[in-house]
């Protein structure tokens, strides 16, 4: 177990003070991988997401992207977007084919080589959710990133485990009665060395985690909220406002768990305290997907929200028990 | 130097892997597939075989793994049974749409409910439109030597498709045999390094198997109907080639014994084509014209060698370990397709045996023979599907 232990300080090549951290926006490369042309809808926020991977990990890169809205979006044969090697494979597989790409890169001795599987959130929280498991598990060697658009997009908009309370969807024409599934600290119970989650509204956050991750060996877990606007029925000039929103009243908080400590990001660690963080209903009623919730409903959202946030703030303040509940060191 | 060793054709599967020089194998345990990756893992954590083992969580992540493994460059291995094939189902038309070479052992078992771990083809039938090349072998040296043979079948340029060598549970799987196992030096002489059509490589990237049109997606079909067409000149030529540098030979798509002036030529696969040949023997000790073709290749099928055998032949009985609820056994269908456009095609009666590892001994077979010959004497089957030794 020490030996374990050991093993896996000496492959902890980055945290925080390795990488170099992006500070501002025009640090960004400019190279682009997401090439122009591709199919997402206007204000489709995981493509900017996408954009933002590449820009953030390079060229040196596999992706493998099950059925998903990046299907759509990379473009139809003989055409592609991705200026990457991207392997298109079946919706509950993404963690299971990087585990493949993984083990026959170290067979062919191919360093520098970063393996991604780039999944939305059915692909990730509902059908896909074995397969990550069991990569996280045998602490498979590559980055897993998690779109979450909050439903099936690809497909119309249909609820997903990852769909919030109160949200209208096609399959959940009154609103979904059952709350969003808590991905992020599933994966973290699966103690791998490296847990956060991002909104592309804040992209050096974003960057810095996926740069963070790149170094770490081991299984590292991105979850995204990245906003819709042709499900969750808002302008599509407003995808960045909403994350931002998402954000500011505590809906999506920004952390990140590396080797079992917790920390909240910026600005989410700014909104311990309940009066920092705007009422939650100021994103619900941005969105028409909101448009049923009552004043009860409302209410409840805002209670759970203030509860993660109690469990948010002892997480933070006691990162030493975390450790010992989430990490391996 | 060949060596001659004693084992189970499930450990004969995991030594082809190793010889094959596998690179990732990706594998899920179930009943009777066990030992076959139980081997695989004794081999690589021995450091007798220089390859990565992802003990995966389930038969469709094992399949993925190996599909993206061999797209990312190197040789594979899985192997399973039944109800492992069955899940893995999605993922064998993606590897075979990916035009990926993933060879596969599949260690047949009947499909539940109810529960069974005893033989029967409806695992391995049950994924023929696939496209997945499908081998069926009749012995422990068989198994060996196919799977070595369908890496250096898949992996031609021709070809580019998966494969799976078929085995029954326990009859083989289990049961030890004498084998001559080449050496690696006259294998590696034999098999080239690894090849496939494609590769997922950051210095030439590719977006492999994104969504194709109605315009694209038929000729896409097409190729891989033409690549099943080449497996089927391809298979007999490197069975012979291996025969000439290794003693066994097998008969390319079909292997016939006795067939050239039989009346009645009996037409089985995997283990049944052995009994057959005893019962062959027997009934020719009585002066009984009779034939055995043992259909080795099932995908593609041997639409041809099986035309030819019909011209000569005045009825073929095909005994299937295997039904199509509703229909007849698959290789009764397949054999009348065969023979349809012929003039004077021969007579036919299907026969049902061998489900969930009933036992179908020369005994049984030289029964079915004599009822066949029965009918062909009176110029009428009765039945044209017999259930054989059914408990009414």
């Amino acid at each position: 177990m020490d030996g374990h232990r050991e093993g896996r300080k000496r492959n902890r090549v980055g945290g925080l003070e390795g990488v170099k951290r992006m500070v501002t926006i025009k640090e960004l490369p400019k190279e682009e991988y997401l090439l122009k042309g591709h199919a997402a809808c206007a204000g489709c926020g995981p493509s900017i997401a996408l954009r933002l991977l590449f820009k953030a990990l390079g060229n040196s890169v596999i992706l493998a992207v099950p059925a998903c809205c990046t299907t759509v979006i990379q473009g139809q044969y003989p055409y592609t977007s991705a200026a990457v090697p991207l392997q298109n494979i079946l919706f509950e597989s993404t963690a299971a084919a990087a585990s493949g790409i993984v083990a026959a890169l170290h067979q062919r001795k191919l360093e520098g080589i970063t393996v991604v599987g780039w999944a939305g959130d059915g692909g990730t929280v509902d059908i896909g959710i074995q397969a990550l498991s069991g990569a996280a598990e045998r602490e498979t060697d590559f980055i897993y990133i998690c779109y979450d658009n909050e439903a099936y997009g690809n497909t119309g908009m249909q609820r997903s485990g990852a769909t919030p309370y109160g949200a209208w969807t096609t399959t959940t024409p009154s609103g979904k009665r059952e709350r969003k599934k808590d991905m992020p600290l599933i994966m973290a119970a699966h103690r791998i060395p490296y847990v956060a989650t991002a909104c592309p509204s804040y992209p050096i956050d974003f960057v810095n985690k996926l740069r963070k991750a790149k170094d770490i060996k081991g299984t590292k877990y991105i979850h995204i909220l990245a906003p819709c606007p042709t499900g969750w029925r808002y302008d599509a000039s407003k995808t960045v406002e909403l994350g931002r929103l998402a954000a500011q009243t505590g809906l999506w908080a920004l952390y990140e768990i590396e080797y079992g400590k917790f920390q909240l990001n910026s600005p989410s660690d700014r909104l311990v305290d309940k009066a920092k963080r705007k009422p939650v209903k100021e994103y619900l009623q941005l969105q028409g997907r909101f448009r049923n919730v009552t004043d009860d409903d409302v209410n409840r959202i805002q209670q759970w929200v203030d509860e993660d946030w109690e469990r948010y703030r002892k997480m933070a303040s006691n990162s030493a028990s975390d450790s010992a509940l989430y990490g391996k060191i | 130097m060949t060596q001659m060793i004693i084992d189970t054709a499930n450990h004969l599967a995991g030594y082809a892997a190793k010889m094959a020089k596998v690179k990732v194998v990706a594998a899920y345990p179930i009943t009777p597939q066990t030992t076959v990756v139980e081997k695989i893992a004794e081999f690589v954590e021995s450091g007798q075989m220089d390859a990565e083992y992802i003990r995966v969580e389930s038969e469709h992540s094992a399949m993925v793994a190996c599909i993206a493994a061999a797209a990312t460059g190197v040789r594979t291995f899985t192997a399973t049974s039944a109800h492992g094939l069955a899940l893995m189902h999605e993922a064998l038309h993606w590897a075979a749409g990916s035009r990926l070479p993933v060879v596969m052992a599949v260690v047949n078992r009947a499909m539940g409910a109810p529960w069974s771990i005893w033989s029967d083809f409806s695992d391995s039938l049950s994924q023929r439109d696939t496209g997945w090349i499908q081998f069926y072998c009749a012995d422990n040296q068989e198994v060996f030597d196919t799977v070595i043979q369908a890496y250096k079948l898949c992996e031609d340029e021709k070809v580019f498709l998966p494969a799976m060598v078929c085995l029954e549970g326990f009859i083989l799987s289990h049961t030890y045999m004498p084998v001559r196992i080449p050496g690696q030096k006259e294998i590696d002489g034999f098999l080239p390094a690894y090849k496939s059509g494609w590769i997922l490589d950051v210095n030439r990237p590719l977006s492999h198997a994104n969504l194709v049109s109605p315009e694209w997606y038929m000729e896409f079909r097409y190729m891989i109907q033409e690549a099943m067409e080449n497996a089927k000149k391809l298979i007999p030529k490197i069975d012979k080639e291996y025969g000439e540098r290794f003693g066994s030979e097998y008969g390319g798509l079909v292997e016939k014994y006795k067939c050239e002036d039989a009346d009645l030529i009996l037409v089985t696969m995997g283990t049944m084509g052995s009994d057959a040949k005893i019962a062959v023997d027997g009934l020719r000790k009585d002066g009984l014209k009779v034939g055995s073709a043992r259909v080795r290749v099932f995908r593609p099928f041997p639409v041809e060698e099986i035309a030819k055998l019909a011209e000569n032949a005045q009825m073929f009985a095909t005994i299937d370990r295997h039904i199509s609820f509703g229909m007849e056994g698959f290789l009764a269908t397949e054999l009348k397709a065969s023979t349809f456009n012929q003039k004077d095609a021969p007579m036919f009666a299907g026969f049902i045996a061998g489900l969930g590892g009933r036992d179908v001994t020369s005994e049984t077979i030289e029964k079915i023979a004599k009822k066949s010959l029965k009918w062909m004497g009176t110029g009428k089957a009765e039945k044209e599907t017999v259930w054989v030794d059914l408990r009414e």
